[in-house]
């Protein structure tokens, strides 16, 4: 039924996207009838490891991948660049805010509030805050040469940033976070994560990044036809652009 | 005599706590075994292709509003 759907560029060209539906549909489905350890506290709500967690990756790899696009920008400087790391951050963005919701969700059930003074949860709500501050900056410059370095030179730091708050600090030895694999908790792989737990969370962050990709170069694309546009709107005589 | 009253005593008080506590986690068995969650999964399931059929057709429109912008150009 999807197959039919993809008939356009190529099923090879395509079949990523595919992909990553099918990978993230398994996750659905064998998220939630897949064997999984019985822990006190948690309960069920341990499959939404499978759910929220995977944002959070999803979230750190578009980043990742709009970090990149920044320094390609700043060292070839071609506008492409700039879109792409432009798009990657706004999905990385939808996916943070989705990890963020979920798992105010899931504290509050688990850890009995929707927000807990944990490191990993304030330094994920300030490193949003920070990709916020890149859109806010992105949209506040009008030219475009200058917005896009600036764009890329303050999105490189936002990921250092994003490293830092996510990664570094709650894993401090004298921080205390509630968080698995922080502040002397149990780390993933002592979940009991077992093999069964592993082989649907590792096919649900690569399919939530394959889809996340996908969304995000959709994004560009409309971006560059937009840009395109306009670009010849303003060459053509007579007609004035006011989007450029 | 009085020593091994009380300690019975004692025993049966904390008689309900042991009740209370139960010997392994409770997992939601009974939906489970009811055969009801498939029908969640299902729509889950149904959703989800739902919105990647969505995905594969904005896809395609965005092809052909490309393809359109080429043969303008040229």
């Amino acid at each position: 039924m999807m197959k039919q759907e993809v008939n356009t560029g190529g099923l090879m060209q395509n079949s990523w996207k595919l992909l990553g539906l099918l990978l993230v549909l398994y996750s659905l489905i064998w998220g939630m009838l897949g064997p999984v350890p019985k822990l006190f506290v948690l309960n069920e709500t341990i499959r939404n490891l499978y759910y929220h967690v995977s944002m959070w990756f999803g979230m750190m790899a578009m980043m990742a991948v709009s970090l990149y696009h920044s320094i390609m920008y700043l060292s070839k400087g071609r506008i492409e660049s700039d879109f792409k790391a432009e798009q990657f951050a706004h999905t990385g963005i939808l996916l943070g805010l989705l990890g963020i919701t979920t798992g105010s969700l899931w504290a509050r059930f688990t850890w009995g509030g929707w927000w807990v003074n944990d490191p990993k949860l304030n330094g994920a709500a300030i490193s949003l805050l920070i990709y916020f501050a890149y859109v806010i900056l992105r949209g506040s410059l009008e030219e475009e040469q200058k917005r896009g370095r600036v764009a890329a030179v303050y999105n490189i730091f936002a990921f250092v940033l994003l490293m830092v708050f996510l990664m570094v600090y709650p894993r401090l030895n004298n921080v205390d976070s509630l968080h698995p694999g922080n502040g002397g908790n149990p780390a993933f792989s002592s979940y009991d994560l077992d093999s069964a737990m592993r082989l649907v969370f590792y096919p649900a962050v690569l399919g939530w990044i394959l889809i996340g990709t996908w969304v995000a170069l959709l994004g560009f694309r409309v971006k560059m036809l937009d840009y395109r546009r306009a670009l010849e709107s303003y060459n053509r005589p007579g007609e004035n652009s006011t989007t450029l | 005599m009085k020593l091994l009253s009380a300690f019975l005593f004692f025993c049966l008080l904390s008689m309900p706590l042991l009740a209370n506590t139960p010997a392994e986690p409770e997992m939601a068995e009974a939906l489970r075994s009811s055969g009801k969650i498939y029908v969640v999964v299902l729509v889950i399931a149904l959703v989800f292709v739902g919105l990647g059929i969505y995905l594969f057709r904005l896809d395609r429109k965005v092809s052909k509003l490309e393809k359109e912008s080429q043969s303008d150009k040229s």
